[in-house]
């Protein structure tokens, strides 16, 4: 079974997204769709690594609705921050102590700070305990770097179980 | 169409386009690289989301069948934008690029360059 499906969330989400794209569910597709679904995943499985695995499915499915809202409220105050006087803005960077140490996790963590308006990440530290981050406006330091602490990385961390 | 949805069309699209006019203006008037940066790749979420969810209602009433193409171009745009701001950010930090004067901070540049540790704050040297 596993020599044939290695990655069998893969598997579906590739084939999903090939209904999706071609805006269809006739049968002809779904054939085409699950031939793709098997051979890309047996074919990319060399280039891999090992990622924790996802433990709280439900836990990522929230965490994606919590982004979803954050991006709403700060595109907004991006948006007063950007139209109003530029001199009041104090730029700067950060450096955000990070608790977790896996590749998947952290991109993740730096994904959803860049989405996020206001905040840009920049470089993560070689060892993978630092990640640099751009903050549009800075006005309290400890208080960002406990709020993305606090509302990303612990969800994150969570879901991986790492 | 229904009344109801139109509206809801037209205040997506209405809303999605004014988010995108206000990163375009972000990216002219912001003073430097990293600051710029953040306009335009923020628009592109919740501009082109607002513009993406607009075509997918409208098609989805107008014409027979569902339209989710529009999803999977979300879905693409939020795994792709982070990354593009990303590596702007790097590159620009690693040539060096000064950015304005009142920049907090600064000195974490150093550091953020070579991949290494910040220097402890806590350390008398830099108090």
């Amino acid at each position: 079974m596993t020599r044939f499906l290695p990655h069998p969330l893969l598997s579906l989400v590739l084939l999903v997204v090939w209904l999706l794209l071609n805006n269809t569910i006739a049968a002809g597709h779904i054939l085409l769709g699950g031939i793709l679904a098997l051979v890309i995943p047996l074919l990319t499985t060399p280039l891999q690594k090992n990622h924790p695995p996802l433990r709280r499915p439900l836990l990522a499915v929230k965490y994606l609705f919590v982004l979803m809202w954050d991006i709403i409220l700060s595109n907004i105050e991006v948006a007063i921050q950007v139209m109003g006087p530029l001199r009041k803005l104090t730029p700067g960077f950060i450096a955000v102590p990070l608790d977790m140490t896996a590749d998947l996790p952290i991109t993740l963590l730096a994904s959803s700070i860049s989405l996020t308006p206001g905040t840009v990440s920049v470089e993560v530290s070689k060892d993978h305990q630092w990640l640099y981050v751009h903050v549009l406006n800075l006005k309290n330091e400890a208080e960002t770097i406990q709020s993305i602490k606090q509302r990303y990385e612990k969800p994150l961390k969570e879901i991986f179980a790492c | 169409m229904n009344v109801f949805i139109e509206a809801l069309v037209i205040f997506l699209l209405l809303a999605g386009s004014g988010f995108l006019m206000v990163g375009s203006i972000g990216l002219a008037r912001l003073p430097d690289f990293f600051t710029r940066l953040h306009a335009p790749t923020k628009a592109s979420t919740l501009g082109i989301g607002g513009v993406l969810i607009a075509s997918s209602l409208y098609f989805s009433v107008e014409l027979p069948g569902l339209s989710v193409k529009e999803l999977v171009i979300t879905l693409f745009l939020f795994i792709t934008a982070p990354i593009t701001a990303h590596m702007m950010s790097k590159a620009a930090m690693h040539h060096q690029r000064k950015p304005i004067e009142r920049t907090r901070n600064m000195d974490l540049m150093k550091p953020a360059r070579r991949r290494k540790a910040p220097v402890d704050n806590q350390n008398p040297k830099s108090s």
